[in-house]
């Protein structure tokens, strides 16, 4: 024998476990014990199975792995005696489940056994096929379970009965074949039959629409009669507890009774007598008793019941919610919800109740109440109420805070009688729990002031106030500082003071303050941050005379260590210093927000392709500009949906940010920023150093000999470097190449001279490429004075939902034409419409008049680090390029 | 259905578990784990239920051990209150008095009990004294085969002598 079979008894290897102090010292015991029941495993012991057997269950349970144990179970299974059965098919049961290949081994012992003649052996195999059998096997051992529900033993019917559930469970197919036999259990007298069968039939009726109809039929009568039979029943001390016989039967008929009399008149009236019997007479002194009352009121609510017995129903609810008992309140709640489909009004008439269960201790209870009175909130309570879960946000938990917040902003969204109202709620929410509030609900209350014109000076005023008492709720700080930015003279000026309003005095200084807090505050997060700057900004056109602290404000952060801080100041910075000319136009008030975009883009998901695409139809509309006054309002419009509306994920944002502003300020931008790059020669080598996207072909095309083009291999190490990093140098130091996020400053300081002629032909902007994939829209420009020439912006757009990397435009034009390609804006194109890539090329049409431009494009990318290539061709340029 | 059946100590010890629904190996210890931050840490008046990842965790405590039963949102809570009483007055029968050291020596004595009373996630009979009944002539059945064996084994070990 082994020397370590021989082992200890399986009370020692507990005791020895139980002894160990530390968690390493029962790692090595168990390590211990575990080794010694797999050398008997390997040899095949036979004597110390069962014993080794419970040892693996126990130190199963303490989760350690017994995988190899798995084997051993279905060998006691096969063994003759009853011992080791048992204790293989408990083995069975703790260690396999229905998911593992091995169980299916057991399948023919198990038909073995359920054949025995021994009653226990045969019990057994019923609980293990119940409690663990996979569909495999409940198609293999129906038959056999199927006949045992005719067995004369009560013990074997009501196994067979419940192992019968666990089959049409797993396969609801097999349910025709138990409606007879089930529906035959009812009439038995044995408790543990009946509970089995009747919960047999009701599964049946979950399983098919078939049996349902057969067991409405045939067992409506059954029901009642065993309704009636068990709550009239004389003490009978085996099923009594606290005084009512079998309260398991009561409530699991009472289950099945509402699977038949749903939706069926004629069942639920044979019921109401003994409904209104059991809801009557039933004590409620117990939880025995409640737990029937409740299973009562649950079959009343769910039956064509009559009206006078869904009454009794709610009035027993009405009880259970004035109860003392924890446990009695949280049914209420739970069942009123229910009962709230039925009968709207009655449910109503306890809502005071509910509302102080909002207020409970206990979380279980408030969580349930607070889901009843979200319910509950209609058109003409919606005012009462909301001011009560407002009051009560000030004192509630944290923990609680977040679920509460969420359930009143949808309530004040969803039911708000005016924007007065709904603005007021919103601040008061702000105010108490402005850190809990998701971002679509303030942007959504950015949007409604926007639209509100005549409330606008009273929110800006409400804010100052609100921000004084709570500076610390985030949300409440970002909708401050957006309105005072925009709604600043409304602040001082106290511009439409409603009735009722108290008088309230800020300067501009005070206001410029309060907006610097903002920015200085140490728990401010980026977003708030860039808010605040951009408010800022704003303030300096609304309020001329601060604009010097201002500057120095914006000064100081432009050493932030957040590059989207820092790249934003700067900007700030040159538009104070340099274009006091434009600047009130640029900073006007923004144009009203479209509502209806809000709440689409709030349902669809797909919100963002949808407004990035929008944003940059509109912007390259607005490309040709010939009244600089109208440069503004298309400026001030993308501005903010960039920096405010997506801010919800700034990093993309803050990625895009240049090439909208580019967009924005650059009306003439790529003519301008190319045109003192692209003419020079030396400059050209150096660009096809740091274009990643120029073809072969053009190499050739523009650089004769091969030391450019393996230069320009070589040179594709640095312009992988990632794109953010790339534009941070060269804002820094206005490197002369970086052509394609352009710099701002450069941008700017040529603005002002710059001339917006419309003496220049303008063309249409075209869609040169689209897929299900990818999207390419073209712009042109062309220069005054170079007529073969044209600029043109590539703008790639991403339709789908992967990123992609690495990628790579390429193009090739006819003999007649030179093709230049600058470098893109970037290799990673975001999914969904989230931002693009830019690229500019420049085309000298040689023969222009006679011949129109034609392109073949290539586009490769990679997505999840898969190659791809998609090419065309571009033959709907616009005529005269 | 009840979805599995949890004996806690106070201190965070497993019992026993039985799982009706299917969890692996890894999720049945995340569950363990999750569970018993939530229902040790709940103060004592407070209801017996807690809302758990759609599913309701009914549990009562017993002294020093903590009876948990996950069940479906629709079933009826207070029903499965009066199971776990059901469950612990059986133990209690079968035991005499039932203490936690009881059912960790004992432990594979507890799950026949439970495997008596419940089979798929449902109740299987009412009645005490029957389970009772059924206990005791499946231990009796294995103490004669025991007897037996042993008798036999003597019976060999004197013929050899």
């Amino acid at each position: 024998m082994n020397p370590f079979s021989s082992g200890t008894r399986l009370r020692d290897m507990i005791r020895a476990i139980r002894a160990c102090k530390t968690a390493a010292e029962e790692r090595a015991v168990v390590r211990k014990e575990c080794a010694a029941i797999r050398a008997a495993i390997s040899e095949n012991d036979q004597d110390y199975r069962h014993r080794n057997l419970a040892k693996l269950m126990f130190i199963h349970m303490l989760g350690y792995p017994t995988h190899f144990g798995q084997m051993e179970c279905l060998k006691l299974i096969a063994s003759a005696d009853f011992p080791e059965k048992r204790i293989g098919y408990l083995g069975l049961m703790l260690l396999l489940d229905e998911r593992q290949e091995v169980l299916m081994l057991v399948t023919n012992s198990l038909k073995q056994d359920l054949n025995h003649s021994n009653q226990f052996i045969v019990g057994l195999a019923l609980c293990a096929l119940g409690n663990i059998c996979s569909a495999e096997m409940a198609r293999d051992l129906a038959p056999e379970v199927e006949r045992l529900l005719q067995s004369r033993d009560p013990n074997i019917k009501k196994k067979a009965a419940l192992c019968s559930i666990r089959i049409i469970r797993k396969v609801p197919d097999l349910a025709e074949n138990f409606m007879g036999p089930a529906a035959g259990l009812l009439k038995e007298k044995h408790h543990g039959v009946l509970i089995a069968g009747v919960q047999l039939c009701t599964d049946l009726c979950k399983a098919s629409t078939e049996a349902l109809q057969y067991l409405r039929k045939n067992c409506t009568d059954g029901s009642i009669r065993i309704l009636r039979d068990v709550s009239n029943s004389p003490y009978a001390p085996e099923y009594d507890i606290s005084g009512i016989t079998d309260p398991f039967l009561h409530i699991r008929v009472l289950k099945l009774m509402r699977m038949l009399g749903q939706g069926d008149a004629d069942a639920s009236e044979y019921m109401n007598d003994i409904l209104a019997q059991v809801a009557t007479k039933t004590e409620s002194n117990k939880n025995a008793g409640n737990a029937i009352l409740y299973e009562c009121v649950e079959t009343i609510m769910g039956i064509e019941a009559t009206s006078g017995l869904r009454v009794l129903a709610i009035n027993i609810l009405g009880r259970f919610l004035s109860n003392r008992d924890n446990n009695i309140r949280y049914v209420a709640l739970n069942m009123l919800m229910k009962a709230f489909t039925v009968d709207p009004q009655a449910v109503q008439r306890h809502r005071s109740t509910i509302l102080e269960c909002v207020k409970d201790s206990d979380a279980s209870i408030r969580k349930r109440a607070l889901e009843l009175v979200y319910l509950l909130v209609n058109e003409t309570n919606v005012q009462p109420l909301t001011k009560e879960l407002i009051d009560y946000l000030e004192v509630s938990e944290q923990e609680f805070k977040e679920d509460l917040t969420a359930k009143i902003c949808s309530i004040i969204e969803k039911y708000s009688p005016d924007k007065l109202w709904y603005i007021d709620q919103m601040l008061k929410v702000l105010s108490e729990a402005g850190n809990y509030v998701k971002d679509d609900v303030w942007h959504a209350l950015i949007v409604v002031v926007s639209n509100a014109s005549d409330l606008q000076g009273y929110t800006v005023r409400s804010l100052y106030r609100a921000l004084q008492s709570s500076p610390e709720q985030e949300s409440l700080v970002r909708v401050a500082v957006w309105c005072i930015g925009e709604y600043g003279e409304m602040l001082v000026n106290n511009v439409g003071v409603l009735d009722g309003e108290g008088p309230i005095t800020v300067t501009e200084s005070d206001a410029v303050d309060v907006v610097e807090a903002a920015l200085r505050h140490h728990s401010s997060d980026i977003t708030t941050r860039a808010m605040s700057l951009i408010s800022l900004l704003k303030l300096s056109s609304r309020f001329p005379p601060t604009t010097e602290r201002i500057r120095e404000i914006i000064t100081h952060e432009k050493s932030s260590l957040l590059l989207e801080l820092q790249q934003r100041s700067i900007e700030f910075h040159a538009i104070i210093q340099k274009h006091q000319n434009i600047k009130s136009s640029l900073l006007e008030r923004m144009p009203v927000l479209d509502e209806s975009t809000y709440v689409r883009k709030k349902v669809g998901s797909s919100d963002a392709a949808f407004s990035a695409d929008k944003t940059g139809q509109r912007v390259s509309s607005g490309t040709p500009v010939s009244i600089p006054n109208g440069v503004a309002k298309q400026q001030a419009a993308p501005l903010v949906d960039l920096l405010d509306l997506s801010s919800d994920d700034v990093p993309v944002a803050s990625s895009s940010a240049t090439d909208f502003l580019n967009d924005l300020l650059g009306v003439d931008l790529p003519s301008q920023s190319s045109s003192g790059v692209v003419s020079t020669g030396t400059t050209d080598l150096l660009m096809d150093l740091l274009s990643i996207g120029t073809s072969p072909a053009q190499n050739d095309l523009l650089s004769p000999d091969n030391h450019t083009s393996s230069v320009a291999t070589s040179g594709k190490i640095p312009s992988v470097s990632s794109p953010p990093s790339v534009k941070g140098v060269a804002l820094e130091t206005k490197s002369p190449h970086a052509s394609g996020p352009s710099p701002v400053l450069d941008l700017l300081d040529g603005l002002s001279d710059m001339s917006f002629s419309a003496e220049n032909p303008t063309f249409p902007s075209i869609t040169a490429f689209q897929s299900n994939s990818l999207k390419i829209t073209f712009t042109f420009t062309k220069q005054p004075g170079k007529p073969q020439v044209t600029q043109i912006k590539a703008s790639f757009t991403n339709m789908s939902s992967n990123t992609y990397t690495d990628f790579l435009f390429q193009a090739a034009v006819p003999k007649f034409v030179q093709l230049h390609l600058d470098p893109a804006s970037s290799n990673i194109l975001p999914a969904s419409g989230n931002g693009s890539i830019t690229q500019t090329l420049s085309v000298t049409n040689t023969q222009l008049g006679q011949k129109a431009l034609a392109m073949r494009i290539r586009i490769a990318y990679k997505v999840n680090n898969q190659d791809m290539l998609e090419q065309g061709q571009v033959n709907n340029f616009p005529q005269g390029l | 259905m009840i979805n599995f059946v949890l004996l806690i100590s106070r201190q965070g010890k497993v019992r026993l578990t039985k799982w009706y629904s299917p969890y692996s190996q890894k999720e049945r210890t995340k569950v363990l784990r999750e569970l018993s931050g939530v229902i040790l840490t709940r103060g004592p008046k407070l209801c017996n239920f807690v809302e758990w990842r759609g599913y309701k965790v009914v549990y009562r405590r017993y002294a020093s051990l903590y009876f948990c039963m996950c069940i479906d949102p629709e079933d009826n809570e207070l029903e499965v209150l009066e199971i776990i009483h059901h469950f612990v007055e059986i133990l209690d029968r079968y035991f005499g008095s039932v203490c936690e050291l009881d059912l960790i020596f004992n432990f594979h004595k507890a799950y026949y009990v439970l495997d008596e009373i419940l089979i798929a996630g449902e109740l299987q009979e009412s009645s005490k004294k029957t389970v009772a009944r059924l206990i005791a002539s499946q231990d009796s059945l294995v103490e004669t085969a025991k007897e037996q064996a042993s008798s036999i084994s003597n019976m060999i070990a004197q013929a050899t002598k």
